[in-house]
């Protein structure tokens, strides 16, 4: 008997690659490499020149990981070439302080001998994490990279999208996903609209070489210009991440290195010993900036470019990941039911399951930095009695504990370290 | 695909297949339960065929009808899957209607106006049928089944779905989706029509076929999605089947 279409290829339409990434930070390449192992191909489009990201030597920048983040990156394959260099955070501290006094009375610590998964994150230089993410995407098979290349208009038909690129090149893709930071070109692209605010602080960015051990604590301090972190690094080196206002931060990164100590050492004490700058100084200008939406057909915006935060609490990169391992998930399912996976009705699955989260996350970060970065007496009081409070409570600091390690919600199976 | 569409009918049969497509649109309540029908189908028909849903085109080599197809719903995902598709519709607009979506998808779909009983005069048979959603709309429900059995070679799987018969899916699927909700249209259903899940085995087996599963679509109103279960057959649910002799 005769099957009329038996002979002919049931596909005719080939696109560039399943999904194109524009963005080649840090969650392009995570992304990339999840979806990647999951069968699709993927084009990841980063507008930095091949070789700027992941050098050598220590430029001053790390990530505080949380429990959750590095399970992801162990399941894609990322960690091996990570962990040697990563310092676990073993205890978190967290106080009030005014400069020149040190921590305040109340100091809330959080042990990770408290729950049973293991230490609560790891600290990861950005080098270090750049370059495995990078060598990884280069090695796998289904995930291409093309560096030194821009966006310049992207057109949404009814089964793909196109991208144009500067170089006058086109792909076509059945969607794209936009990894590309707080001013999303796709998601401008897209005429997704952004809700936010300029918090008028600017964080200062260093690493710091000292000569007591640090014993993987982390200390974070609230200042009334802002929070300061002490985050640890492997051997007698910690990133210090402090916040102060636009006007005192553009002063303080103009003095000399050795001014720079001497504004910067009042402002922790004197428990690590003699300190001294490693690596560069950076600062960032915070602002809080919310996409409308994080899908529209045929596209999806991960991590900044959908929620750009104060990092006050460190959450930036663990809210990409978490992101990445969400948007993973759904497109990997859609893809093994034989759905169309750019569709809209796809994609907002992936909105659905990180809306929440995210709403909370930006609830509490603008909770928490308008409740401590002030010198209020009032409220000094109020926090005094907080920290005490839930410090005083072994089930409320778990819950905080496990907050922090990243473990609670509705965690995509990445990051329960679970192939999906 | 044969071309059979008028030119001067394109642009009309265009804009009913953005109105089958469109999540939010007429076929809404078809595209809530997209997801949890295609898991169902996807799963057996792997299980049956002992193919790995995790690889590339999973389904190649296998020939799946969608007998009752609409606008290619379940069609075009078994062709993405790599199954070469037949769907068959008897209402003459949703077969163009499907023809320009897989059009414009890129998927190579031999959708077809016509009844099982014809494919069975045409001597046509696959691995696996799909009657998704149509067995309350048919007029004879054994002579259907027993035409879709023959379709089936030895060995083939056949998948239906329907809604039970009682007074609880009255009210959801006629009552709840039809007047209060207006996800479908009125009439849509005819609720002695309805066949229970006992009755559909029976009959399945009837025409020869091994019953080898049921379960049942939830709807859950909190979460506002559906889902598989292995209890809940109240209201819609599925049957799973194989012709013997493989």
């Amino acid at each position: 008997m005769d099957n009329p279409v038996s002979e002919v290829q049931n596909r005719r339409m080939t696109h560039d690659a399943d999904i194109l990434i524009v963005g080649g930070g840090l969650n392009g390449p995570a992304l990339g490499l999840a979806l990647g192992d999951a069968g699709f191909t993927v084009t990841i489009i980063d507008a930095l020149p091949a070789g700027a990201r992941g050098e050598d030597a220590f430029d001053g920048r790390g990530y505080a990981l949380a429990l959750a983040s590095q399970r992801l990156l162990k399941a894609i394959g990322v960690w091996s070439a990570v962990g040697d260099h990563a310092q676990p955070l073993l205890d978190i501290r967290i106080s009030d302080g005014r400069a020149g006094e040190g921590p305040g009375p109340f100091v809330l610590e959080f042990d990770h001998a408290e729950i049973d998964e293991g230490p609560m994150g790891f600290m990861v230089e950005d080098r270090f994490l750049s370059r495995a993410l990078l060598d990884n995407v280069r090695a796998h098979p289904k995930v291409t990279l093309l560096d030194g290349e821009t966006v310049v208009a992207q057109k949404v038909g009814p089964a793909s999208v196109t991208l144009t690129l500067g170089s006058g090149k086109t792909l076509t893709g059945s969607m794209v996903v936009g990894c590309d930071g707080r001013r999303s070109g796709t998601a401008e692209r897209a005429a997704i609209g952004r809700w936010g605010h300029d918090y008028g602080q600017t964080s200062l960015v260093c690493a710091i070489d000292h000569a007591l051990p640090h014993n993987g604590v982390a200390h974070q301090f609230f200042m009334p210009p802002g929070p300061l972190a002490i985050l640890p690094l492997p051997g007698n080196q910690s990133s210090i991440v402090w916040t102060e206002t636009h006007e005192d931060a553009a002063r303080i990164q103009a003095l000399s290195d050795a001014e720079y100590l001497e504004v910067l050492r009042p402002r922790f004490g004197d428990f690590l010993g003699e300190i001294s700058l490693a690596g560069k100084r950076f600062t960032y200008p915070l602002n809080l900036t919310v996409a409308n939406s994080f899908v529209a057909d045929r596209l999806a915006l991960v991590g900044d470019a959908a929620h750009g935060m104060h990092p006050i609490a460190g959450q930036g990169l663990n809210a990409g990941l978490k992101d990445v391992g969400a948007l993973a998930e759904v497109l990997t399912l859609a893809k093994r039911r034989g759905e169309d996976f750019g569709r809209i009705d796809v994609l907002e699955r992936y909105q659905e399951w990180r809306r929440f989260d995210v709403t909370s996350m930006v609830t509490m970060t603008e909770a928490t930095n308008r409740l401590f970065s002030n010198d209020n007496p009032i409220l000094r009081g109020v926090r005094e009695i907080g920290l005490g409070v839930v410090n005083a409570m072994p089930g409320l600091r778990r819950g905080f504990i496990r907050e922090a390690a990243g473990l609670t919600g509705d965690l995509p199976k990445l990051l329960q370290g679970r192939q999906i | 695909m044969q071309s059979t569409i008028d030119p001067a009918e394109v642009a009309k049969f265009e804009a009913m297949a953005a109105e089958w497509w469109d999540p939010t649109g007429k076929f809404k309540p078809l595209h809530m339960m997209n997801p949890c029908r295609l898991d169902y189908v996807t799963t057996q028909i792997a299980a049956e065929f002992a193919r790995d849903l995790t690889g590339p085109a999973p389904f190649e080599g296998l020939r799946i009808l969608d007998i009752g197809c609409g606008g290619g719903l379940l069609s075009e995902p078994m062709a993405r899957l790599g199954a070469t598709v037949v769907g068959a519709d008897a209402a003459e607009g949703n077969i163009k209607t499907a023809s320009v979506h897989a059009e414009q998808m890129g998927l190579e779909i031999d959708y077809r106006c016509t009844m099982a009983e014809a494919l069975v005069d045409e001597g046509e048979t696959f691995d696996v049928v799909m009657a998704m959603e149509i067995v309350e709309h048919v007029a004879d429900p054994q002579t259907f089944l027993t035409a879709c059995q023959q379709l089936l070679k030895p060995g083939g799987l056949m998948l239906s779905s329907t809604i039970n018969r009682n007074p609880k899916s009255f009210m959801v699927a006629i009552v709840g989706a039809e007047h209060v909700m207006r996800w479908l249209p009125k009439g849509t259903h005819e609720w002695s029509k309805f066949i229970t899940p006992d009755e559909l085995q029976a009959m399945t087996a009837e025409t020869g076929l091994r019953n080898v599963d049921r379960k049942g679509f939830v709807f859950n109103p909190i979460t506002w999605s559906w889902s598989i279960s292995d209890r809940d057959l109240s209201v819609n649910y599925v049957t799973a089947s194989v012709k013997p002799g493989a």
